[in-house]
């Protein structure tokens, strides 16, 4: 069912604050997952069971310090768990239908809330304008929701990367989703399934459509992210290719820890694979006269870009890991999208689509290998 | 390997019960063949995993091959399909980041296609002659 969220007040956070404690209030869910403003005044996805603590609940604060695919897995991947109601952007949920196909996460007993999302900004620089705003509240989304309204064409130039070309801003698959683009002058327009809007006691009215503002918005960030695809990418046909473009690459493996497709508690390259032999050092240095440490860099990219390619929902949380300032995101997206394009698959799309890589068919590419 | 003539490196990843079995027939059979290959026996092609592929590549193989049985042959059913899968994928990597693509050889050659095994390193050796040596050779900060 459509409905409208009365705001009162020009409190659109509070009224979604009161859908979340509606939530918790009517036994639909047994505790939620959603951004709070901690005591300190930080925002972090937090569990919550008390409705009344949800006074702190901000989804709307532009900022997404880490991709909470990853904790909705450790809140489901096992038996026994709670239901669980996560409010997630659509980054986020795309990444947790690609753990659920890789058996880090499970839908079942999982309330999905999607809030249109029109971008955030890296911590540092969310920090930096709430302290010059003085005030902590949504102020800053609000802008930004009016910014993607008015002049999707312009925005704010601190903006993550990943966001400015960020083509999927909604995400279709939720329960509950709450629609932010467009006009909101009557109150928050949400989709609801018929099943938790009977049982919240809400009814069928019709609703503002967003689907304007949200066409306009997915054309302008299309054509963006194609153009930042093409400057990358004419970056990795030139001379030095990727080995140019990582070449200050520390090894940190930031970019992999914060990456919700990156689920193995060993990767292959802190594993004893890498624990090389003293020895082998002198026979490869021996080999091409000298050898760069740590070894293996170029290595690391490419079988991380082998291993999480054809997932990569272009959250950009690697680029923000980044301490050598790497352009990780776009690069992994620009090389993930030729992959899934040769597969013909999206990513967090649907869950029931096997992964390309499982998976096969008799009578495909039949002229390889011949 | 003197400065006029480059003598390419392949490295091979061999399948068990068919490549590696046609390569031995091959030898068996007194055919005469490059002898730029250095052959790894794996128990499937679908035991291939890219990263030794990859390690081959930036270690400066010239050409890495990999031998399986052909579709619907495999020894264990379906390894083949999926190390075709892997090396489609691979391919579009390396073609995306500046590498060449072109360095990796996916072939089916069964236990009984000694010639063709022959064949196929004589192709490969004499394709790798004209590409030159691989980059990655000389490239001690990748």
């Amino acid at each position: 069912m459509k409905t409208i969220l009365p705001v009162e007040n020009q409190d659109p956070l509070g009224a979604i604050q009161n859908l979340l404690k509606k939530l918790l209030e009517n036994d639909l869910v047994d505790i939620l997952l959603v951004p709070m403003r901690t005591p300190s005044g930080t925002v972090a996805p937090t569990l919550v069971s008390d409705p009344q603590l949800l006074q702190f609940a901000d989804p709307l604060a532009p900022v997404m310090p880490v991709n909470s695919a990853t904790l909705v897995g450790k809140l489901s991947v096992r038996q026994p768990r709670a239901r669980v109601g996560a409010v997630l952007r659509a980054c986020e949920a795309r990444a947790l239908v690609e753990l659920t196909k890789m058996q880090q996460a499970s839908l079942d007993d999982l309330l999905l809330i999607n809030i249109d999302c029109a971008g955030t900004y890296n911590v540092p620089t969310f920090i930096a304008k709430e302290t010059a705003l003085k005030e902590k509240n949504s102020v800053l989304l609000l802008e930004l929701y009016q910014l993607a309204n008015d002049q999707p064409e312009n925005p704010p130039p601190e903006l993550r990367s990943a966001c400015q070309i960020c083509e999927q801003p909604i995400y279709e698959g939720a329960a509950i989703q709450i629609e932010l683009f467009g006009n909101q002058a009557a109150g928050i327009p949400i989709t609801i399934t018929d099943e938790i809007g009977e049982k919240l006691g809400l009814v069928d009215s019709p609703n503002s459509e967003r689907s304007t503002t949200l066409e306009k918005l997915v054309a302008i960030r299309t054509e963006r992210r194609d153009a930042e695809f093409e400057k990358i990418r004419t970056h990795l046909q030139s001379a030095g290719g990727i080995t140019d473009l990582f070449a200050a690459c520390i090894r940190c493996y930031n970019c992999m820890t914060v990456c919700p497709i990156c689920y193995c508690k060993t990767c292959v390259f802190k594993s004893e694979l890498f624990d090389h032999d003293p020895i082998q050092y002198l026979g490869w240095t021996k080999q091409k006269g000298a050898f760069r440490m740590p070894s293996d860099t170029m290595l690391f990219h490419l079988t991380r870009l082998n291993h999480m390619g054809l997932s990569c929902v272009g959250c950009g949380m690697c680029t923000e890991a980044c301490p050598a300032e790497l352009p990780v995101g776009i690069v992994f997206r620009a090389v993930g999208q030729s992959l899934q394009q040769t597969f013909e698959y999206q990513p967090g799309r649907d869950v029931s689509e096997p992964l390309p890589l499982i998976t096969f068919k008799a009578d495909e590419w039949t002229e390889v290998g011949e | 390997m003197n400065e006029n003539h480059f003598e390419p490196k392949i490295i091979a990843f061999l399948c068990n019960w068919c490549t590696y079995t046609g390569a031995d027939l091959a030898g068996t059979s007194r055919l005469q063949y490059p002898p730029n290959v250095r052959i790894i026996r794996l128990m499937c092609s679908g035991a291939v995993d890219p990263i030794y592929v990859l390690k081959a590549d930036l270690a400066g193989a010239d050409g890495i091959l990999i031998g399986g049985c052909h579709p619907g042959d495999c020894h264990y059913q379906e390894g083949n399909y999926k190390a075709r899968r892997r090396v489609v994928a691979l391919k579009e990597i390396l073609k995306n980041t500046g590498f060449d693509e072109n360095r990796i050889w996916l072939r089916w050659i069964s236990a009984s296609e000694g010639t063709r095994f022959a064949e196929t390193i004589q192709e490969i050796t004499a394709e790798l002659t004209k590409m030159g040596p691989n980059p990655t050779r000389s490239q001690w900060a990748i």
